[in-house]
Parts: structure tokens; sequence; C-alpha cells
């Protein structure tokens, strides 16, 4: 059932807790369902999110394979081409170079290049996000690279709330999904209900209504926007931060809306800024609100940087609470 | 102790055998009509010949059930055929038709058909390793008792992930089986000068069961092959099968001139000493399964049928221009 109604949550879980939570419901729903992926078994992946699931499901259903990111992807394509539903576990979104093949050859052309006879029902769960201090090969956020695919989909929760219902709506979607989490926010603590919601792919959501300014916003970012819009709020700037939760499907009549409605838009994704989801976010409002813009559109991404080590050259790689109530401000002329 | 044949078993040894002869010559007349589209420029784009290599898909798929998978390549018309696809649907595809396997969107290097297990030609090459062993990974959760083959060129003894996928085979005791048709050259390139080591020894290495066998002698192919699909049937793992072949043609139709990278003496040695249809047919003849009439009749029965297929498919309308969006998502 679709997210409308949004009944009130009396309990309030984890971003990680809401992960599992989606994939034990789908998996009790549907036992074609399956999880496989490096350490997702006795040790639930390095950050516990699936801890629990082998005790509930078994090993036939949650799969310890080798490091072999090519390999375990490219089984699951073929699994979910004949009948499974495989949730594939990339321990770090950084590995999913290693699975490009599978995903862009393989999973994103199949149903397309069979003339729509084969379908790929599929989930790859991915990891995003700097600032653990973890460098250049454990802290990248990659999704940009899979928006550029067609054939894929791509999802980017950004609460608990968001997480359960965007991974089981994914779980349930006939093609092949990405679904990224950002690391830092596993132990973020939402409303969640306890029962059975999806929250469709394609629809956006706008997690605070403002007047002033828009601060679209992806993933680990709309935190971001939110501490920044609360500063903003001190100087009296309203701002609105809509959250477009899949890159593809894309809402765009929400962003075009909210950009009508401010005339003033900032983009933010932690992706890299350079050819990165921002550009086609901004482009889409850009060219949808283009008669009621009063600013041009401000794109926020991470650095043109591999991500560094050392802690003050990492922070600054990415937007910041601090630098987006900056560039809102000159924005609106404060 | 040895028991006689009972009549029937006889007869429907014979069947299988004349059928196999078919098989083989439907692969070559195909094919024949294939190089005449390209040279007289009916067809887009190119394709790869399976001339020469008939023995290894026909078989291979004569061991397996209708509902068992296989998964193909850029020379991928053999395993199509063989497997049971129709040659008017066939030719379509390669024509961008409509009324092709693939509505024309996929053309020579990607004909997938669901009815007769066929999940796709592939032209990455060794890009169906991971399909292949997934779909086997399907049919042991499912417990549907099916089978899969992967078929591939021993250019793809070169990619990674092919060892990654044999090696999780093996973990899982998946049923698939991992089928290496060695034609010598990948691309334009003798395999001698790419290929370092034992090639069997790659699949012992993860506990395969594996096997190399003569894959200009269908007879020999279809044993060998029945015996690793009846073991992965059963459960007892994922099996490997070198079959040592040559491939008539270029790399693609286009590849002509080729005596940069191979002498046309070896080609005729192939193409007269060592024929997988010829040699099959002497065979018949001596053991008095057919006589050489009705094997000629084989040739001129099924190069009719196919040019009635190419006619089909030459008739039949392209896709409408307003059909490039669909299918993209299901």
């Amino acid at each position: 059932m679709p997210d409308t109604t949004r009944a009130p949550a009396d309990r309030e879980i984890t971003f990680a807790q809401a992960i599992r939570e989606a994939l034990a419901e789908e998996m009790r729903r549907d036992s074609t369902v399956f999880i496989l992926g490096e350490d997702v078994a006795e040790a639930g992946t390095p950050f516990k999110v699936l801890a629990g699931l082998l005790e509930e499901f078994g090993k036939e259903r949650v799969l310890d394979t080798p490091i072999s990111e090519a390999g375990f992807t490219g089984l699951a394509v073929g699994a979910a081409m004949t009948g499974m539903r495989p949730v594939v576990d990339i321990m770090f979104g950084d590995f999913v170079t290693l699975t490009m093949d599978q995903m862009v050859n393989q999973a994103a052309k199949v149903h397309y290049m069979s003339g729509g006879k084969w379908r790929v029902p599929m989930v790859m769960r991915t990891t995003m996000g700097a600032t653990r201090r973890s460098a250049a090969q454990h802290s990248q956020s990659l999704h940009a690279w899979f928006c550029h695919v067609p054939g894929l989909k791509v999802v980017l929760p950004s609460t608990p709330y968001d997480a359960k219902g965007l991974l089981k709506a994914a779980i349930r979607d006939e093609n092949p999904v990405v679904f990224f989490e950002d690391k830092m926010m596993y132990k973020l603590k939402g409303p969640v209900p306890a029962e059975d919601y999806t929250v469709p792919l394609g629809v956006a959501d706008v997690k605070r209504v403002g007047e002033d300014i828009t601060l679209i916003a992806t993933s680990s970012m709309v935190q971001v926007a939110l501490g920044a819009a609360a500063l903003l709020e001190e100087i009296g700037i309203s701002a609105e931060v809509v959250d477009p939760r899949t890159m593809w499907p894309l809402d765009e009549k929400t962003l075009i809306d909210s950009a009508k409605k401010t005339s003033r838009v900032i983009v933010l994704d932690e992706g890299y800024e350079r050819y990165g989801v921002t550009a086609e976010l901004a482009s889409v409002v850009a060219t949808g609100a283009f008669y009621d813009l009063d600013a041009p559109v401000k794109r926020m991404g991470a650095m043109h940087v591999p991500i560094p080590f050392s802690p003050p050259l990492e922070d600054a790689t990415v937007p910041t609470e601090q630098t987006v109530f900056e560039a809102a401000r000159t924005m609106c002329g404060k | 102790m040895t028991t006689a044949a009972q009549p029937n078993e006889i007869s429907e040894k014979t069947d299988l055998l004349l059928h196999m002869y078919r098989r083989m010559v439907a692969i070559r007349q195909f094919e024949a009509q294939v190089n005449e589209l390209y040279t007289r420029a009916l067809m887009p784009g190119l394709a790869h010949l399976y001339i020469g290599e008939e023995a290894v898909a026909v078989g291979v798929c004569e061991a397996l059930e209708q509902t068992d998978y296989i998964t193909s390549t850029h020379r991928g018309h053999g395993h199509c055929l063989a497997k049971g696809a129709s040659p008017d649907h066939m030719f379509a595809e390669l024509l961008g038709k409509k009324a092709g396997y693939c509505k024309g969107k996929g053309g020579s290097m990607h004909i997938a058909d669901p009815a007769t297990g066929n999940l796709g030609a592939n032209a990455i090459v060794c890009g169906s390793a991971g399909i292949a062993t997934g779909a086997a990974f399907s049919a042991r959760s499912l417990q549907n008792g099916r089978v899969a083959v992967c078929f591939f060129g021993e250019g793809a003894l070169g990619q990674g992930v092919l060892y990654e996928v044999m090696n999780l085979a093996q973990l899982f005791k998946l049923p698939v089986i991992y089928v290496c048709e060695n034609n010598l050259y990948s691309e334009y390139t003798h395999y001698s000068e790419t290929t370092a080591g034992d090639i069997l020894a790659r699949a012992t290495a993860f506990g395969l069961e594996a096997a190399s066998v003569d894959g200009q002698d269908v007879r020999a192919v279809y044993a060998v092959a029945q015996r690793l699909v009846d073991r992965a049937r059963r459960g007892d793992g994922p099996g490997f099968l070198v079959c040592n072949t040559y491939r008539y043609h270029g790399h693609h139709v286009g590849d002509i001139n080729r005596e940069y990278y191979r002498p046309k003496q070896e080609e005729q040695i192939w193409k007269t000493e060592r024929d997988p249809i010829a040699n099959f047919g002497k065979w018949l003849a001596e053991q008095k399964l057919a006589d050489a009439a009705s094997l000629d009749r084989v040739h001129s029965d099924l190069e009719a049928e196919m040019k009635k297929a190419v006619d089909f498919a030459v008739a039949t309308p392209y896709p409408a221009v307003d059909e490039v969006g669909e299918d993209v998502y299901a």
C-alpha cells in the first residue's frame, strides 16, 4: 500500500533497523526473496544492518559469498531472470565498480534487448557517504553512474520511514533497482510504522515546507539541508526542503512546483558535483521553472578530488550545514 | 555384461542421430543464408557465423530438456537453433524486424527466447557466465530439476568473472555446465598467444567435473554432455566441457582476408578432413542408418526451408519508430 495516508508511527527505530525490517517482511511475504553478499550471514554486514536475518531465514536465503562482486552480482541477474528475487549486498559503494558489467551491460539491458521477454527483478543495496575517515576507496557516493544507465532505477532514502517503504517497493519492482544507503545515517532514528507499507518509486517528498528558497537534497544531504534550514529560519529566511527520494524514476513536477513557489533553488547531493546528479536536477528545475526563477540554480556536491583521509581535508570535500546556510543566505540577498 | 538393444531402442537412437544430423545441417544452411544476406547488403550490421562448430551446439543441446536453460555468445545462431528456435523469427531479428525474437531490438548478438529456455546471446565476451550460474541457482532453489548451460568461446578464458562464478557454482553445488568452444581464434589472435597453462586445469582447480572432447564429433559431444548434464541434474555439481572445434569463416562475415592470422591450408584441412557434418554423414551411411540420397535431401530441404524463412523476414515490417522507448522498464 502506498504511503499517502502516512499513518502516524507510535515508535521510533533506526535507519538500519528499518532496512532490516523491510527485508524481513519481504522475505516472509515472498519465498523467492533472498540475500547474498560478503559477510551478510553470521556477521550481518560490518554495519550489523542484517543482524538476525540468518537466524530467521537460514543459510539458503542469507548467503555469504566469496569476495567476488562481479560473480555474485552476475549470479543475481540470472537468478532474477528465472524466478528469484535477489537482494545483493555490496558492502561499500566504492565496490560497485567491480559489478559494472553485470549491472550496466547485463541487468539494465536484458529486458530491452530481449524485446521485453526477460525481466530482472533484483535489488542491489550498497552504501555511500564520506566523513567516516575511511579514505578514498571506502567513502565515495557513486549513484550518478547508475542514473546514467537506462533500464536501472536508483533509490536514495533519507529517513528510516522512507528506507523501509522504498526498499519494500524496490524488492517488489520488476526491474533492477540500485539502493544507496548513507553509512552515516544507519543510527539515525525516526518514526516507522510496524505494519506493511511501501513508498512508491518516483514520488518526491517535501521534508520541510518553506517560502523563500528551495533546497533540493538527496540522502545524506537531506539532514544537512534541514540543519541549514533551521539556521536560515533564525535570520528570517524560510527554506523548503524537497527530497526526490528516487533519482530514477524522477518526480520532476514536485521539484518544479517548489522552484516556482520559492523562485530560488540550491541542489545538494553528496556525489561529485562535476557531471553529477545535481547537474540533472538543476537542469530539470531551470527548464521547468525558468520564468519563475530569481537567481541561477546553484549546485553543491562533493569536491572534484578523491576523498582524503585526513579529517580536516575530508570535511572540506562535502557540503555542510554551514556552507549551505551561507550559500542560501547569499542567494536570498541577506 | 552387455545386453542386446531392443528394436525400439535402436529406432529411437536412429531417430536421435538423424535428428542431430538435420539440426547440424539446419545451422549450416541458416548461416549460409546469413552470409548471403550480408553479401547482398540486406542485413544491417555484422554477424558471426557458426559454420564448422555445429556439432558442439547440437551435441550439447540434445542432452538438454526444452525447459533447461542456455546462455549464448556473439557467435550464437547455432545455439539458438539447436535449442529449438525457429529460423523465420531469427532471420527477422537479424534484419531488425518487429517479428524478430526481440522485436528487432536485439539483433544477431542478442537473440533470446524464453519458450526454449534461451536466456539470451551476449555480446560481452563471458558476459553471460553470471546469468547462467544464476539460472542454475534458481533451479536449485526452486527445485525444478533444470540445468543451465553456459556457452562461451575460448577467448572468455581471459575474463576473471568466469573464475568467480565457477568458484560460486562449486561452493553452492549448482547444476550448471560451462561449455568452452575452443575454435582456436579469439577474433584475430591464436588462442595459444593469449592462454597460459592448461584449460581443463582451470576448472579442476575449483573441483568442477571437467572433460575435453572432439567438438567435430557430435556423438562424442552428446555423450559427454549427457554425462555432465545428468550428474548436474542429480545435484552432483557443476561441469566444464572443452569442445575442440574450428570456425570456418572469419571472426565475422566481413573478415574475408584472414591469411595474416591463419593460413588457408589450415582452413582447408579442417574443412576437408574434419567437417562435422560430412564425417557424421559418412558414419551414418557406413552404419546403414541412412543412405546418401536421403542425406542429400536433408541439405536441399533445409536450404529451401531457410530461403523461405529469409523471404518471410525480408517481407515482414520494421517496428514502428515510436516503439523505441518501449521495454526499457518492465
